[in-house]
């Protein structure tokens, strides 16, 4: 499942990455419109990001991020043609990544 | 009695699957994401609530956000040795939205859009050289993000 969108530019030794995830982002205290009950919590609750291995960035979510999340950030010290993966895991385990190849 | 003992062994079980994945930064901090209160949530994720208020992180969000599920946050800062970088929306059920932690290489800018269930402060808390940096703003919302 193509669950994550990667755009990654590097200018000047810096990437710029931005990416957009699809998840339900449940907060776990919302009603099901038609029977009433609580729909489970379930979202993101760690993205990480790898340039050839290495961690560089990693986010903690809570609930409170949006539905099919976006999240852009930079880092330096990549090249083209360097390989940035992108992996998230939720509440329930459930996980995805991406591999990109920086341009 | 059975099934509680069962119930430990599978607690037990998973608990030793989390461990056994390699983590090179901290686990997600589940205290600090549950937690009522910007207070508590700060204690629980930096250990302290004693922040120095800081014209060197800028703080961008929409004045007025006419959609509270979605309202896009950006948090960028001038401070160097950024550790990690906390967004907090006071009003919110549970106030910590996200956290980030930073290697030396990631630039101390990061984006999101997060929910808010009412007007409130954002706070971004930016941790550089183990210690705490703070600003906020308020955003007010037309309506809330939270399903209600």
């Amino acid at each position: 499942m193509a669950s994550i969108r990667v755009k990654a530019k590097v200018k000047d030794g810096v990437a710029q990455v931005k990416c957009l995830m699809k998840h339900e982002m449940e907060t776990g205290t919302r009603k099901d419109q038609k029977s009433g009950e609580l729909v489970p919590a379930h979202y993101i609750t760690e993205v990480t990001a790898e340039l050839n291995g290495q961690v560089v960035m990693q986010a903690n979510w809570g609930p409170a991020v949006s539905k099919n999340p976006y999240f852009a950030f930079s880092f330096k010290g990549a090249n083209a043609g360097d390989t940035l993966v992108i992996s998230w895991v939720d509440n329930k385990g459930e996980k995805a990544s991406t591999e990109t190849v920086l341009s | 009695m059975l099934t509680t003992r069962r119930l430990i062994l599978k607690a037990a079980l998973a608990g030793a699957a989390l461990a056994a994945l390699p983590r090179t930064l901290l686990a997600w901090p589940e205290a600090a994401f549950t937690s009522d209160s910007a207070d508590k949530a700060m204690q629980e994720l930096f250990g302290s609530t004693a922040t120095t208020a800081s014209d060197a992180i800028t703080l961008t969000a929409p004045d007025i956000a006419e959609n509270g599920a979605v309202v896009p946050v950006t948090v960028a800062t001038s401070l160097e040795g950024v550790e990690s970088i906390g967004i907090i929306v006071s009003e919110n059920p549970s106030p910590l939205a996200a956290s980030f932690d930073l290697t030396a290489d990631a630039v101390p800018e990061v984006s999101t859009r997060i929910k808010m269930g009412k007007t409130s402060d954002v706070v971004a808390v930016v941790k550089a050289n183990g210690k705490l940096y703070s600003t906020s703003k308020n955003v007010k919302v037309t309506i809330g993000g939270c399903g209600g």
